[in-house]
């Protein structure tokens, strides 16, 4: 652990506005209005749309538009939007001029966010910002061609991005009741990449007893986003260790457990009110370090007075997937480049297709159509076999990670 | 024809295969083997029915088999069950001696028995097993038979093995349906340590693994009773499962692969070979790395090993089994398993044989009979004759015992 005293975080270097946030496509400028509050001042906003932004409650509007588009957007096509940026590839490098840190928010599977989100980063990378993208991934029944277009929008976003951290949306069916809304469910959606944008600003922003470095996020979310999970559990009292560990273990985003059990590296922020104990961090970091003992975990601990009895928690987990496109692997020998991880094996991740839960609890539970997932050749029908956590009836040398040429 | 009450048969409906062991007894109540019916099994996947048609089917064909190479009629078994739904775990009754004198009395054996088995299990499940372990005497461990002793407080520590009743229920459905007589259902486990150990290694502490096609059981014997029970839903087909998914092959390839080129460990001499896989026409369409092969078995082996011997540590007998470890069932003839084994429990390793009962000797060496021929054994150490009773008190003696039994048994 690091020594307790108040270090000058990466927000505090006093040159201008440091962070830039960029919302990208109707998505992203939804985000970004929410996003643009005054809990995030000292930020610039920035909305990115083929559509005129007008929605966007940003300090500064880029509207891509040539000819071809007639005015008319994208048209949900990707490769139109992404045409259209790279065209204009010199208007958005210089949007993101003088800017250390670049958060990117989106939604993939539409024409604007897949489009343009990976030349952005692209061009806020060569602008010579760090940047980490938030994005969402589309509900399954929003069809075959978001979906790909997201994927394909995805690998390039990593390949050009410091860090992911994505948020599939159809995780999110477990959180809401299946009479909810179509509106509601999307807020849902944003509020929580909203949680995850605001748990990083945190890391970052406040003066950390332990602090986290933005090497240490990007460490953890480069080359093995494609199946991050995170969550924000908060809880005050006197037992409130205990509370927020259960809350963490019961989210559905976390899968009940189940994602810390299969990550290998996950990030812990503490926050809370000048009453936080060592006792308490160290309650906490035991349970989850008990969950998870393959994974690396990185922990950071912050006191903000404004939180009072309250004691927050934010878990990003992330988990080994398939390797990167080559361009990925060239970047990882830069010099700014983070831990690099070996290359994981070449075969999709096969703990997500589980379709059955853990423990059938009480909570609401949504089952996930097995796309584009290993299966359990054998074992497909039958009750998985579960040994702390983790599935015996995966093959053993996928769950450790064992490689060969 | 053979007189049908001193034929003891035993049924394993398995994931792999469904094996019939039909045993004679002899006057003195030890069992012969003298048939055996086996066919592959379809519809078990780990240990429990997942397609009654098939198993009905393939159960007719290795029970007339059995029939055919004893030359007997096969009315009732004695069935093996396993699943990873069974559990074992050890519970002590107690019981007050309130007599006067403080004389132990059978009456206060029986209660403080009934005592050990009221447990609290979920609703749905059932009792397997309820094995007596130990008497306690005033706190005074070791006595095996406390009838007549002085004492206040008599307890007893028991060995319960049990599982999901209606999971249990359907393997002996099935068996009832086909017009046979369910005698008794035995966990695969015991059935298996009671066919390959013999009694001195009961007495000095010995750990069997039965390693199945689909689950892996595990019994721990010592001073003489079953100390630790259970059960692990991964068996051979999981050796052939991550084969076929780790060097991408269908599953009947990867179970040949694993049959012919299968170690435990990964050999000096493998390392850097490859197999060509000829299709019909005899051209190689395929080549597998055999190290690939082999550090894939190694690896699920190891993790089913650790597994265990974490339990076992956990359980605090890691020190205490002298006799070592018996590994038996289909999957321990891979090659190398022993020492593997002996690796991960730093214990002294042996394979098991059934050599403690006569008869047909090609079936007794072989691991993967080893659950039917225990169930043989169970069957006869259960049914061992009564002396026929020489004058009337005798024969009162014996009708009481019967129901001493009966109440034990309850």
């Amino acid at each position: 652990m690091e020594t307790p005293t108040p270090q000058p975080t990466l927000l505090d270097i006093p040159a201008g506005p440091l962070v830039k946030c960029f919302g990208v496509g109707h998505t992203g400028s939804l985000l970004l209005a929410a996003v643009n509050s005054p809990e995030f001042a000292g930020a610039d906003f920035i909305a990115v749309d083929t559509d005129s932004p007008a929605a966007a409650k940003a300090t500064v509007k880029i509207h891509l538009e040539n000819k071809l588009l007639r005015g008319l957007g994208s048209g949900g096509d990707a490769e139109r939007a992404r045409a259209l940026a790279d065209e204009q590839f010199s208007t958005l490098k210089a949007a993101c001029e003088g800017a250390s840190v670049v958060f990117i928010l989106a939604g993939l599977g539409g024409g604007a966010g897949s489009g343009i989100s990976p030349v952005l980063a692209r061009a806020a990378r060569e602008a010579g910002a760090l940047v980490l993208a938030f994005v969402t991934l589309p509900f399954e029944c929003e069809g075959n061609r978001r979906e790909s277009q997201a994927a394909t929008s995805l690998d390039a976003l990593r390949a050009a991005a410091d860090g992911v951290i994505c948020l599939t949306s159809q995780k999110v069916f477990r959180l809401v009741d299946e009479n909810r809304g179509v509106l509601e469910t999307f807020q849902t959606v944003d509020s929580l990449l909203l949680e995850a944008v605001r748990g990083v600003w945190q890391l970052l922003a406040r003066p950390g007893l332990i602090q986290v470095h933005f090497s240490d996020l990007c460490d953890l979310v480069r080359d093995r986003h494609a199946e991050n999970a995170f969550a924000f559990v908060e809880a005050a009292g006197p037992a409130r260790a205990r509370e927020v560990i259960e809350k963490i273990l019961a989210h559905p985003l976390l899968d009940g457990g189940r994602m810390l059990a299969e990550s290998d590296a996950v990030l812990v922020s503490l926050t809370a009110g000048k009453n936080l104990t060592m006792a308490e961090i160290n309650r906490v970091m035991d349970h989850l370090k008990h969950q998870c003992p393959q994974a690396k975990i990185i922990m950071g601990a912050a006191v903000e007075a404004a939180l009072g009895d309250k004691l927050g928690v934010t878990v990003i987990a992330a988990k080994r997937t398939a390797p990167l496109p080559t361009e990925t692997t060239v970047r990882a020998v830069s010099p700014r480049g983070g831990l690099t991880l070996p290359a994981a094996l070449p075969l999709p991740d096969a703990a997500t297709q589980r379709s059955r839960p853990r423990r059938a609890g009480a909570k609401l539970v949504q089952t996930q159509l097995p796309l584009s997932l290993v299966s359990r050749g054998r074992f497909d029908k039958s009750e998985p076999t579960l040994h702390q956590g983790e599935d015996l009836d995966i093959p053993t040398f996928l769950r450790r990670g064992v490689m060969w040429q | 024809m053979f007189d049908e009450s001193n034929i003891v048969v035993g049924l394993e409906i398995g994931t792999s295969k469904i094996c019939v062991v039909v045993g004679e007894q002899n006057v003195d109540g030890a069992p012969n083997i003298i048939g055996l019916g086996q066919s592959p099994s379809n519809g078990v996947r780990k240990g429990e029915i997942c397609d009654q048609e098939k198993v009905e089917h393939e159960l007719r064909t290795a029970i007339a088999e059995a029939e055919q190479m004893a030359d007997v009629e096969i009315r009732r078994v004695y069935l093996g069950i396993t699943g990873g739904h069974i559990r074992g775990f050890n519970n002590r009754g107690k019981h007050p001696v309130v007599s006067a004198d403080r004389e132990i009395s059978a009456d206060d054996v029986q209660d403080v028995i009934k005592n050990a088995k009221a447990i609290n299990l979920p609703a749905e499940n059932a009792v397997v097993h309820a094995v007596r372990q130990h008497f306690f005497v005033d706190g005074h461990a070791g006595v095996t038979n406390p009838v007549g002793m002085l004492g206040a407080r008599l307890e007893v520590d028991m060995h319960v093995i049990h599982g999901h009743a209606n999971r249990l229920q359907n393997a002996i459905r099935l068996v009832k349906g086909m017009q046979l007589q369910v005698d008794d259902v035995v966990f695969n486990g015991l059935a298996s340590s009671l066919a390959v150990l013999n009694s001195e290694q009961k007495e000095i502490g010995a750990l069997v693994i039965d390693l199945g096609g689909g689950t892996t059981e595990y019994v721990v014997h010592l001073d003489g009773v079953i100390r630790h029970s259970g059960v692990l839903a991964v068996g051979g087909d999981h050796l052939s499962n991550d084969l076929g998914h780790g060097l991408k092959l269908p599953l009947s390839r990867a179970e040949k692969l694993k049959r012919e080129h299968g170690n435990a460990f990964v050999l000096d001499e493998s390392k850097g070979q490859t197999l060509s896989l000829l299709n019909d026409f005899g051209l190689a369409v395929k080549t597998v790395n055999l190290e690939q092969l082999q550090r894939i078995m190694s690896l699920r082996l190891e993790e089913t090993f650790e597994i265990i011997a974490h339990e076992l540590e956990q359980a605090g007998f890691t020190d205490y089994l002298r006799a070592g470890v018996i590994l038996t069932g289909g999957t321990s003839r891979v090659p190398g398993i022993e020492k593997l084994a002996e690796r991960i429990f730093q214990m002294n390793v042996t394979g098991g044989h059934a050599d403690n009962v006569g008869g047909l000797t090609a079936a007794l060496d072989q691991p993967e009979f080893a659950t039917a021929i225990g169930l043989v054994k169970y069957g006869a150490l259960k049914k061992r004759r009564p002396v026929p009773p020489t004058n009337f008190t005798d024969g009162i003696k014996n009708v009481k015992n019967m129901f001493g039994r009966l109440l034990q048994r309850s």
